[in-house]
Formats: structure tokens, C-alpha cells, sequence
């Protein structure tokens, strides 16, 4: 996401294009929901949507503004870790809505091996990810080998991972509640360790090493898809199965281990915030929780770029817990939730904008090119919309057009 | 065994009337994975209505309103699939999954919004209950109970099976969903014929939305949604190969699963298994994968679905 220095090439960056399209996915996503805010109670609608963007800026002590920062940070690691899945996942053509459940079974098994196996926090870790690696291997052998559509056998995995955990968690409950135990109390030696983060954050013990780890994660997918042969091969698959075969590519193996990577990355988020204690398990869980929902909605608004993701991470983390701090005698919490699902919804319009903002500075490029030399000319920018990588125009090419 | 009946009945007609939305989406050539947020938005839709009838409402007319409300706000939310799909060529999987995510978080804040009004700020639930207005849904046979929805997806079945096959209007449809361009150079309107398609889904959807909540409870805790089970109805629908009467079948045989586990307790050989219950909760997701994994190889599914209409594309 470099910054042009031209302002004429503006409209004609990729990088500005995403940015400038998730920007006014964010703007319309809120104003919809300030909108329903309005229809629900006009009187407090301005308050309440000013509640979710301040967060943690609602408490007036600098050192409880700091401590809840980092809770969002806290909370930020694992839904970065989920979008970063479905943004893998995405790459290779495949849309990961299983990464809801791979995040529970992560969650599960790191809770799991902490306290009936008091396992050290990195054995916790490391199971997490193979176990996750192998949900999202069931869902690549399906479709590998089955054509099973992922989205579904995906949503089916989501139920399967949410009433199994429910399942092996009530083995380490508390008897009289129905959240799993306190991990600093039965295993502290399963806590992540905090290497001095809580210091700065007011004393905030649930800073750990996730979120560092969850950056660098981050910085490396973006390093593995663009810079390696393995990740070229995997974006080939994803544009053209068949092509990517005729070429010698393992197409089979490679959805497999797409899809077994996207895995691994959502239960690691699973273990990265139930490791650090900030969350207890609730046995009684009906619903699979939206923390992979929300790394949907991260990945696509953050232009599928890696990086553009850490910060789309942070913005719906932030608006999440920001709904906490609605007057609840008026509106509900979830009033976060829905502005998220509005920005996965307007995200698919991104594709619809990126062309009109290219026609706009291709007309543009046309006016002002009689009156001065315009590096760039408007015929190469119209034609460049037919082979861009970016996904809602590339995606349907794969589905077997005739 | 009756009570097993009567649940594998009512879960089965909610799975026909789903599926059978999405096979008339999917046949014009849309892929509707918003189904589970359209089943929620008809619910929310019919159980509004059912809460704010007032008691002495005659039985008919409770009916008739419940399932116009579920209808009006389905077709309404299925609106957003069809612009986004159909209009603005969005990616179907994003603007689906969008919707299912909205379904749930729209309804549960409405609810709440609703429920906070009405108490004067005591009641925070997401919930809705609807314990008289149900009655006007059931009819006692004996002590099975009855529900008018599985009539109304038994009539569902047959209005698919003839406007699908035997009509002008579902031929030219189909053609949508194999070949839109070759439908257009016979002078279809695929936009028109693809509109169709998803509203018409999102008709069945709501149906299915409102049947579900009717089933078997009294009240509806909007937080949840519907449990994946749009999901399910989409694989009810490959399962039977997108032909409606195979899709009622194959609903008749998910409904029995998802039916045992909440009877499975009043069947003597089921209950000396001492199986958990969650075992039996996660048997229809269970189910649906292994039915998928055996008959999505040689798929029939509409040649064009998921592709964005392109006029310019020959």
C-alpha cells in the first residue's frame, strides 16, 4: 500500500484503488448502521455510534485507555490469525468459511492439552495447529477428491468442531459453572508468556507473544505468496486448476495443503486467545463463535493483502469491542457485529468500484492528456482490468466457464 | 415412534421449502449461500407478526399473516443477493456469506431493540415468544400433531415440479442458469429471469425461515439463527441433484436425523445406547458431509450458476 507521490497516477494504483474502496466500505458500513441505530432510538443513535468507533477512548484515565487498547490488541491476534486464513485460502481460489470452526477446534484442544495434560504453552500451540491443519485437511480431500463444495462441507465442519468441543471441554469445566477452568490457576505453565508486554500496557496480564507472533505471521504470508515458488504455484492453482495441471503443478495436493495452512492459522488464533486466558470456554455454547466470521470480513477488507489485513484486523477488533460500550438500556452490543457483516457485504462491491474509479481516471487521463503529457495513457489502464489478480472478477473465471 | 414421525415430517418440510428456494436461485444461475440469513430475516418477519397479532385473532388469518410477513421480509433481504449478484457482479460466495452474518446480527439487534421498548429496558433477550399464535399452525390428530407447513411443502413440491418443467417461464429459467448467453440470443432477459430466480428463493427461503422456528418451540432466541441450517438445505439440494422431487426425498431422509435428536430420548433402543446427546445434535452435519462426499463427484449442478451474467461474453 505505497502511497503515490502523483497525484494524477492516483486512480490508477492498485494499492490506492483498495485502499480508497475499503475506506468507503467502512464509511457506508457505519453510516447503515448508524442509520438502523436511528430507526431503532433516534435520541442516543449519535452517542452510541460514537461509543463503538472511541473503544477504549471511552474511559477518561489514561492507564485504563491503555490497559483496554490492549484488550483490543488482545483480542486482535486470533482475528488476525483468521483472516489471514481465509485471505490464504481466498489466494488459492478457495473461500475457507470453515476457518470459524478450525478457530473452536484450535481453541479446544490448546484448552484441552493445557489442563488435563498440563502441557507447556508451545506443545499446546503446536497441537492446536495440527489439529486445525487436519480439519482443513478434511475439507481440502473433499474437495480435492470428492468436488465437494468448501463453503458447505465447511459450515458442516463448523457444527461438527462446535459440538465436540462442548463435548471434550466439559471433561475440564468447572463443577459449578459452565466455563472451562481458570488456565493461571490450573496451568500456568500453559499461559503465553508476556515477555514484559503488560508492563506497557498498564499492567494488562493478558499482553502476550501472540500479538508480535500474530504480525510476523502476517509479514511472512505475504513474503510465502508473492516471493516463493510455493505460493506462485498455489495462486496459480487458484486461478486455473486445469492449467496449473497442465503445467505439472500437483493441483489435488495443492487445494489440500491450502486448505490444511488455513487451518493451522485459524486454530493457532483459537490457541492465541484462549492461551493467554483472557477468555474462558463456555461449555454451553450454542452458536460457533464470530470471531471467523469477523476474519472474513478483516481479509476482504483489507484488499486481501497481508498486511492491509493487520490493520483491517485491528479496525473490526476495534469496532467489536467498541460495541461494548453502547448505552445498553438503548441498543445492544451487536450493533458491532452488523456494521462488520454491512462491510463484508458492501466488499462486494469492490470489485464494481475499482472499475468505475479506473474508468474515471481513464476519462479523466483522456481530458487532461490533449493539455499535458500524462505518463501514463488511458488505453493501458482500461485493459489492465482484464487480467488484475483481485478476486471478484478473477474468481468466477475458475468455475468452469464455456 | 409417532413423535419421531411428526419431527422427521416438520424438519423435512423446512428442508424441502429451503432447498427447493435455492434450487430455483441456482437454476437461473445464482448461487444462494445467503439462504440461512433469508431464513432468519422470514422468521424474524413471521414471528413479529405472530407477537404483535392480538389474541383473538381468528386461526386462519394468523396463518395468512405470519407466513405474508415472513414472505415480505425474505423477499426484501433477498433483494440485497440479487442486486449485488446480479446488477453489480459481485463475487456470489462474499455477498452469501455477508448475508448470513447480517441475518443474524440485524434480527438479534431489532429484537433486542424491540424487547428493551416494550419492557421499558427489564427485557434484553433476543427473543421472541409465540405460545397462542402457534396453536392456529397445529392440528391434533389423534396425538400426532399436524403442522399446515407440511401441506404447504408438499404444494411446494409440485408448484417446483411444474413450473420448473412444464412452464414456459421455468424452461427459460433453467436456460439462465446453463447458458446465459445463449438464452439471451433467443431474446430472454437474464436479468429479469435471474431476479426472478433469487426473489423467488427468497419466497421459499422465508417459508422455510418461519416453518423452522414453528417447529417443535414456542419461542425463538434470535442470537442463534438457525443453527447451519440453510446450510443443510443447500446440501439437501445437491444431494438431490438440483431436481425437486429428488430434493424431497432427500429432505425426508436429513429430516430423520436431524428429528432423532430431539427424540431419541423416547426411543427405548436409542436411549439404552447412552450415546451423548451432542452426538446425535452433530448427526445431520455428520450425515451431510458423507452424502456430499458421495454424490457431488458426478454433480449435475446448473452450468452457469456462480458466474456473473457478462452480455459481451459468447
Amino acid at each position: 500500500m505505497s502511497k503515490p507521490k502523483e497525484k494524477k497516477s492516483l486512480f490508477q494504483n492498485d494499492g490506492f484503488q483498495a485502499l480508497l474502496a475499503s475506506l468507503i466500505c467502512i464509511v457506508l458500513g457505519m453510516l447503515i448502521g448508524f442509520i438502523v441505530l436511528l430507526f431503532i432510538n433516534p435520541s442516543g443513535a449519535g452517542a452510541a455510534i460514537g461509543a463503538v468507533i472511541k473503544n477504549f477512548l471511552n474511559y477518561s484515565r489514561a492507564s485504563l485507555q491503555i490497559k483496554n487498547f490492549g484488550n483490543t490488541l488482545v483480542k486482535m491476534a486470533p482475528l488476525l490469525m483468521c483472516s489471514l486464513s481465509v485471505l490464504f485460502c481466498y489466494k488459492v481460489g478457495l473461500f475457507n468459511i470453515g476457518v470459524a470452526g478450525q478457530y473452536v477446534v484450535g481453541a479446544c484442544i490448546s484448552i484441552y492439552a493445557a489442563l488435563a495434560w498440563g502441557l507447556p504453552w508451545w506443545l499446546c500451540l503446536i497441537l492446536a495447529i495440527i489439529v486445525g491443519a487436519l480439519d482443513g485437511a478434511i475439507v481440502g480431500l473433499l474437495k480435492a477428491y470428492c468436488n465437494v463444495n468448501e463453503v458447505i462441507s465447511g459450515i458442516m465442519l463448523n457444527w461438527i468442531g462446535l459440538y465436540t468441543t462442548n463435548m471434550i471441554l466439559t471433561t475440564v469445566k468447572e463443577s459449578t459453572s459452565p466455563y472451562t477452568l481458570d488456565l493461571r490457576l490450573y496451568a500456568p505453565k500453559s499461559v503465553l508468556p508476556n515477555i514484559g508486554f503488560s508492563k506497557l500496557f498498564s499492567g494488562n496480564e493478558y499482553m502476550s507473544i501472540a500479538i508480535p507472533l500474530a504480525i510476523i505471521i502476517a509479514i511472512a504470508i505475504k513474503i510465502i505468496l508473492d516471493k516463493t515458488k510455493f505460493g506462485y504455484e498455489l495462486k496459480a492453482t487458484g486461478f486455473n486448476k486445469n492449467a496449473a495441471k497442465y503445467a505439472g503443478m500437483a493441483e489435488k495436493q495443492n487445494i489440500i495443503i491450502t486448505l490444511a495452512i488455513g487451518g493451522a492459522l485459524a486454530a493457532c488464533g483459537g490457541a492465541f486467545l484462549y492461551l493467554t486466558d483472557y477468555e474462558l470456554w463456555e461449555c454451553t455454547s450454542s452458536s460457533v463463535p464470530g470471531m471467523g466470521f469477523n476474519g472474513i470480513a478483516a481479509a476482504f477488507l483489507g484488499g486481501l493483502n497481508p498486511v492491509g489485513t493487520i490493520f483491517a484486523s485491528y479496525f473490526i477488533q476495534h469496532i467489536t469491542s467498541g460495541g461494548a460500550y453502547v448505552d445498553k438500556s438503548l441498543y445492544s452490543s451487536q450493533i458491532s457485529d452488523l456494521i462488520s457483516a454491512l462491510i463484508i457485504y458492501l466488499c462486494g462491491f469492490v470489485g464494481f468500484m475499482k472499475l468505475a474509479m479506473k474508468k474515471y481516471s481513464a476519462a479523466k487521463a483522456a481530458k487532461s492528456g490533449q493539455i499535458e503529457n500524462v505518463n501514463a495513457e488511458p488505453e493501458p489502464a482500461v485493459s489492465k482490468e482484464e487480467d488484475p489478480p483481485t478476486n471478484s472478477e478473477a474468481k468466477p473465471e475458475e468455475g468452469g466457464n464455456e | 415412534m409417532l413423535l419421531l414421525l411428526q419431527y422427521t415430517l416438520i424438519f423435512s418440510s423446512v428442508l424441502t421449502l429451503v432447498a427447493l428456494g435455492g434450487c430455483y436461485s441456482e437454476h437461473s444461475g445464482v448461487i444462494n449461500l445467503g439462504l440461512e440469513g433469508i431464513m432468519v430475516i422470514g422468521a424474524l418477519g413471521g414471528a413479529l407478526v405472530m407477537r404483535f397479532l392480538p389474541t383473538g385473532t381468528p386461526g386462519i388469518l394468523v396463518v395468512l399473516l405470519t407466513i405474508a410477513g415472513a414472505v415480505v421480509f425474505g423477499v426484501a433481504y433477498s433483494a440485497l443477493l440479487a442486486v449485488a449478484c446480479i446488477n453489480f457482479k459481485a463475487d456470489q460466495t462474499i455477498v452469501g456469506t455477508a448475508l448470513n452474518i447480517l441475518g443474524t446480527a440485524l434480527a438479534t439487534v431489532l429484537v433486542k431493540a424491540i424487547n428493551m421498548k416494550l419492557s421499558g429496558g427489564d427485557d434484553v433477550s433476543s427473543t421472541i415468544q409465540y405460545v397462542n399464535a402457534k396453536q392456529s399452525f397445529i392440528a391434533y390428530l389423534g396425538s400426532f400433531q399436524f403442522n399446515w407447513f407440511m401441506v404447504i411443502a408438499i404444494i411446494a413440491l409440485v408448484i417446483a415440479y411444474v413450473v420448473l418443467y412444464k412452464t414456459k417461464f421455468g424452461l427459460r429459467m433453467m436456460a439462465c442458469g446453463e447458458h446465459p448467453q445463449a438464452a439471451a440470443s433467443v431474446g430472454i432477459n437474464v436479468y429479469k429471469m435471474r431476479w426472478s430466480g433469487v426473489l423467488i428463493s427468497g419466497i421459499f427461503g422465508s417459508l422455510g425461515g418461519i416453518c423452522y422456528i414453528l417447529a417443535g418451540v414456542s419461542e425463538w432466541k434470535f442470537e442463534n439463527g438457525v443453527a447451519g441450517f440453510g446450510f443443510l438445505a443447500l446440501a439437501v439440494m445437491i444431494f438431490g441433484q438440483w431436481k425437486p422431487t429428488r430434493i424431497a426425498l432427500a429432505a425426508l431422509l436429513f429430516g430423520l436425523f436431524r428429528a432423532l435428536s430431539n427424540v431419541y430420548i423416547g426411543i427405548d433402543f436409542l436411549a439404552a445406547l447412552n450415546i451423548p446427546s451432542t452426538v446425535y445434535n452433530m448427526f445431520p452435519y455428520i450425515i451431510s458431509l458423507v452424502v456430499l462426499a458421495f454424490t457431488s463427484k458426478n454433480s449435475k449442478a446448473p452450468k452457469a450458476e456462480g458466474i456473473p451474467y457478462d452480455p459481451g461474453q459468447r
